[in-house]
């Protein structure tokens, strides 16, 4: 960003931090940018003339008299077409090799969607994952994270589903990412042809952490000029959310706020709600879908990151090794998709919500079986015959590697149901065992 | 001469303003922008500099901007054309506003100045009056909108003269009052009032005592709430706190329902949106739209409005119990709200209670609920609000400060319970935590008896008993298994697991299931504790087993099957003869 003639030029630091510098300012205006030493920061606080910044690149080696430009507006993104198929930093800087991309200049992090301008989501998004399809359908415009460990291959499925949901436009959202990992998005995307429809804003793990705080933001104002210029169907992907959230305690611990639970700032809810309420599915077709990744420490969601999110997002899948098949399975009891409802049974057959349920529920009960099992007690007939039910349910529907489409995926619940329990015992709606059960 | 003031300082949305006059608590102040200007709120004098809060982004405030005091607190427009209606926290018309995307600093009108109503006089000159008393009234919806004495008025006025039966616009004048010192004053349909002061014009405020029904079977029958009630519905996320509202709001016997949106997801009050305009009001078959408010402030609308939402939402719901309505009120989450506070607090640098929340938070949550509640107005009609909000506990704790407060002030507790959620036991109240302090009140069970009839509190109590038997027999066959235990036992934990398949669990999604009436919620406990009273014969307890799920399955056919038609008739047939098969003689 070159500076113009008139802007004034600061050099008198009084305060730095890891994450912030403070100054002497005049005519600054809140979450403005500023170059520090050539490094871009954002105003975040101003009481008189003493201006706090946070640095996006860290403040390691900064001078005192290091030079402060204000730049006069808050961070934006040049939007036009030539965004697609590009590979970006968490600035907007191109990291392809390619060149700036023309465009109008938008601020990022712009104003929400009047809620009575948004339209009930409605298209189903197939994934061809029955752990996804048949028990936690995705809706587009819905916005649902992974809960997964980190040694889970959360970004190997999120790629997959992202190259399966038919959307227009890919945007990665790439935070604290190993430099393998993108890496083998880039090399995903570009197998699959996909790469003109890709749209990558990336910090990796090489990257300072608190850049890592633009990049939702920058997908989304990307995915937003698609979604109402373009009317596109787009899916941003944000991986990962718990690293984004980090970069936020960061900057929120240097600004001596008293931190809520897990130093988590007290904040945090509206700060991710922002970002995962731009999800929407616009009056004139075009749709904005979130599905991020938030990596759990040992499967606890009770953490501040995972519990906020929980409470904002449309649900979640919850990733895990099953240890009785030996795969990574999307576990039905932990797992939820909000707007399921909206097309199950609608845009899918009539016998959708029950035969979810229903499975969900014997697979329940087999996992009480199991703990009988495991405290030394007889198994009842019913016990063995839901245990040898959920080995084939794990396999045949919940697994990941799965790719059938939705109504093979009921067939199959029917004939696991048929397979290995009587009618009753299943207790589904008499029509629909009339029409479905079939021996 | 209004207060000025100049901007000193930004703290995200907390602005510290240099003031040149005096200026109140709680006073409503516009920083002014180039483009715009954005509405605050004083929440600390501390000298020359006055805090204020911005209900909006503060992107590019500058230190130096100009701030103008307005007088007045955050207040809404009272009036007719309220109804069905969707404002954000502030009160503005969201229909209203242009565009897509919400415009800072873009503030629409409450009301509709041009619409003519049709009026009717109620009172006639000379009658003695006070604040809200009954002038007049339109239709608004189908419902009588009175329009009264406006609620600021003090004292006793008399009424010069009421406009004629006619249509008028709501600023025309349709009454004179004269007051004590002989000044005429003007009253028009439209009136407004401060949104954090409650509305205290009427007569007396009795303990409520009568049934509300809202068509769920876990609250009318187990843990019935009251019209004027106050409950709330804590739970982690996903285990069906806003499922749970969303019914209640659909089906629930009132005239006006209010739903504060308060900082929780956008998508779902687009399906409020989406729906209620369908979907029909069950007590009167007009469209549900006609009787609901909606103040949405969606989790990614300005926190500080966020906290204003609530008590917007609360100040309609008063205004039209002042009519002699019935008034429901919903807030989804008013953890949000205190959210809203703690993030506000900390700015201030407050001094931090438990989990960084305001010290006060309990005294501002109990202040809030007893805005509720039922009461004889000053001519003796009734009128009431019912609140009920939600509590999204932090980890699902419910050891934390909002749910404690919370459970100070609110007399029905419906506790969400993870685990029943699930096991996809929905709704996932618990039924032995959970309580309603109402079941406790001499005057409910007066109007229960004479509602349903005699015993039935007893009938409940012991629901409630079966089912605390039902879950330590469950422990205990956890913990000696299957044999461990006698056959007896295991037909006790079935017999509770009926009355939670069929009483208790409910389908929110099912045309049928998910609205039972009360007479046919006693009808089915009723047939549900028959089966409890009786005596089975069993051998082994894998029978036990096999034969209560074939009990629930023909019980929960019933659920699924409209009243006493013929497709609930043969099961009830089935089941008879089931019942028959093993009863003892
Ligand atoms: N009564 C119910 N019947 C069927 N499903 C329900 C019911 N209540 C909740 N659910 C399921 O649980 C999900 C989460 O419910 P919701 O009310 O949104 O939870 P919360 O508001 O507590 O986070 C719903 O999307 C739905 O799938
Ligand atoms: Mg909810």
């Amino acid at each position: 960003m070159a500076t113009k003639a008139f802007q004034k030029i600061y050099t008198k630091i009084s305060k730095i931090t890891k994450a912030t510098c403070t100054l002497k300012a005049e005519g600054i205006g809140n979450d403005e940018l500023a170059e520090i030493d050539g490094r871009l920061a954002q105003v975040v606080k101003i009481i008189g003339e003493e201006v706090t910044l946070q640095v996006f690149g860290g403040t390691e080696g900064i001078p005192t008299n290091a030079e402060v430009v204000f730049i006069g507006k808050a961070p934006t993104l040049k939007v036009s077409d030539q965004l697609a198929g590009r590979f970006f930093d968490a600035f907007g800087h191109p990291i392809d090799g390619g060149p700036e991309v023309e465009g109008e200049e938008r601020e990022i992090g712009g104003p929400s969607v009047n809620p009575v301008r948004r339209k009930q989501p409605s298209e189903l998004i197939a994934t061809g994952i029955a752990g996804i399809d048949l028990n936690n359908t995705l809706v587009s415009g819905q916005k649902i994270p992974f809960f997964a460990d980190p040694d889970q291959p959360y970004n190997q499925v999120m790629a997959m589903v992202a190259l399966r949901a038919k959307a227009d436009k890919i945007i990665l959202g790439g935070m604290g990412l190993t430099n393998d990992d993108y890496l083998y998005f880039k090399n995903v995307f570009d197998n699959a042809g996909a790469l003109d429809r890709i749209i990558s804003f990336v910090n990796t793990t090489e990257n300072p952490p608190v850049e890592r705080l633009l990049v939702p933001d920058m997908a989304l104002t990307a995915a937003e000029y698609f979604a109402v210029e373009k009317n596109e169907s787009v899916l941003v992907l944000l991986t990962d959310m718990t690293l984004f959230a980090d970069a936020l305690s960061i900057v929120s611990n240097r600004m001596d706020q008293i931190p809520s639970k897990d130093s988590m700032p007290g904040s945090l809810y509206s700060d991710l709600a922002k970002i995962y309420e731009k999800a929407v599915q616009f009056p004139d077709g075009g749709s904005i879908t979130i599905i991020a990744v938030t990596t759990l420490s040992g499967g606890d969601i009770t953490h501040a990151i995972p519990d906020n999110t929980g409470y904002i997002t449309e649900g979640q899948l919850f990733l895990r090794r099953d240890t009785d098949i030996g795969k990574v399975i999307v576990d039905p009891f932990r797992s939820l998709s909000r707007l399921k409802q909206l097309v199950i049974g609608k845009k899918t057959r009539e016998d959708h919500p029950q035969v979810m349920n229903t499975a969900v529920r014997l697979f329940a009960d087999a996992a009480n079986a199991k703990t009988k099992l495991e405290n030394g007690f007889d198994l009842t007939d019913y016990d063995e015959r839901t245990l040898a039910y959920a080995k084939e349910y794990s396999n045949k529907l919940l697994a990941i590697d799965v790719n059938i489409g939705t109504d093979e995926m009921l067939d199959t619940g029917w004939e696991l149901f048929v397979k290995h329990f009587s009618k009753e015992e299943v207790g589904i709606k008499q029509e629909l065992v009339d029409k479905y059960w079939k021996n | 001469m209004a207060t000025k003031g100049t901007v000193k300082g930004i703290i995200s949305n907390l602005v510290i303003v240099e003031v040149d006059g005096p200026v109140s608590q709680n006073e409503i102040a516009y920083i002014k922008l180039p483009d715009t200007k954005l509405m605050s709120e004083v929440i600390k004098v501390m000298g020359k500099n006055t805090y204020i809060q911005v209900f909006e982004s503060t992107r590019g405030v500058k230190v130096g901007d100009p701030v103008e005091f307005m007088g007045y607190m955050l207040e809404v427009s009272l009036g007719p054309g309220i109804l069905s209606r969707n404002y954000d926290g502030l009160q503005n018309d969201l229909d209203k506003m242009e565009g897509v995307f919400l415009k800072r600093g873009d503030y629409t009108s409450a009301l509709d100045d041009e619409k003519l109503w049709d009026f009717k006089p109620l009172a006639k000159a000379d009658d003695k009056v006070a604040a809200a008393d009954w002038l007049g009234e339109v239709d608004e919806n189908g419902q009588p909108h009175k329009i009264m004495v406006p609620f600021v008025f003090e004292g006793v006025y008399t009424v010069k003269s009421v406009a004629e039966k006619g249509q008028y616009k709501i600023n025309d004048e349709i009454a004179v009052l004269t007051n004590s010192d002989g000044d005429d004053v003007s009253v028009t349909m439209v009136q407004r009032w401060p949104v954090k002061q409650p509305i205290k014009a009427y007569r007396d405020k009795p303990r409520p005592f009568k049934l509300l029904e809202t068509g769920v079977r876990t609250i009318d029958t187990i843990n019935p709430i009251v019209e004027g009630g106050t409950g709330f519905i804590p739970g982690p996320f996903g285990t069906g706190k806003t499922v749970l509202q969303h019914a209640i709001s659909k089906q629930a016997e009132a005239d006006i329902v209010v739903i504060a949106a308060c900082g929780e997801r956008a998508n779902e009050v687009v399906e409020i949106f989406t729906e209620f305009p369908e979907l029909e009001d069950p007590h009167t078959g007009r469209k549900l739209m006609e009787r609901t408010i909606i103040i949405a402030n969606t989790s990614n609308m300005p926190v500080a409005a966020r906290e204003a939402s609530v008590y917007t939402a609360m100040t309609l719901a008063e205004y039209y119990r002042s009519m002699g309505l019935k008034v429901l009120m919903m807030a989804d989450s008013t953890s949000r709200w205190a959210q809203a506070l703690r993030e506000m607090s900390n700015r201030l640098e407050e001094l931090p209670g438990q989990d960084a929340f305001p010290v006060d938070l309990s005294a501002i949550i109990a202040n809030f609920y007893a805005r509720a509640g039922f009461v004889y107005l000053n001519n003796g009609e009734t009128g009431s609000v019912t609140f009920i909000g939600t509590v999204s506990p932090a980890g699902g704790n419910l050891k934390e400060p909002v749910t404690e407060s919370t459970k100070k002030a609110a007399r029905c507790f419906y506790a969400l319970q993870q685990s029943r959620a699930d096991g996809k036991r929905y709704p996932a109240i618990n039924p032995i935590d959970s309580y309603s302090k109402y079941l406790e009140y001499p005057e409910y069970a007066e109007y229960i008896s004479e509602r349903i009839g005699s015993g039935w509190i007893d009938l409940v109590n012991e629901v409630k008993t079966i089912m605390l038997r039902g879950q330590e027999v469950s422990e205990q066959i956890n913990i000696l298994g299957d044999d461990g235990v006698p056959v007896e036992y295991h037909v006790r934990f079935w017999k509770s697991e009926v009355i939670d398949f069929v009483i208790l669990q409910q389908d929110a999604f099912d045309k049928v299931d998910m609205l039972t009436p009360i007479e046919r919620q006693e009808y089915m406990l009723r047939k549900v504790m028959d089966i409890c009273h009786s005596d089975f014969e069993f051998e082994n307890f894998t029978e036990v087993d096999t034969y209560f799920k074939r009990i629930i399955n023909h019980l929960k056919q019933m659920n699924y099957s409209e009243f006493e038609s013929e497709k609930f008739k043969k099961y009830e047939e089935e089941l008879a003869s089931i019942l028959k098969e093993r009863m003892a003689a």
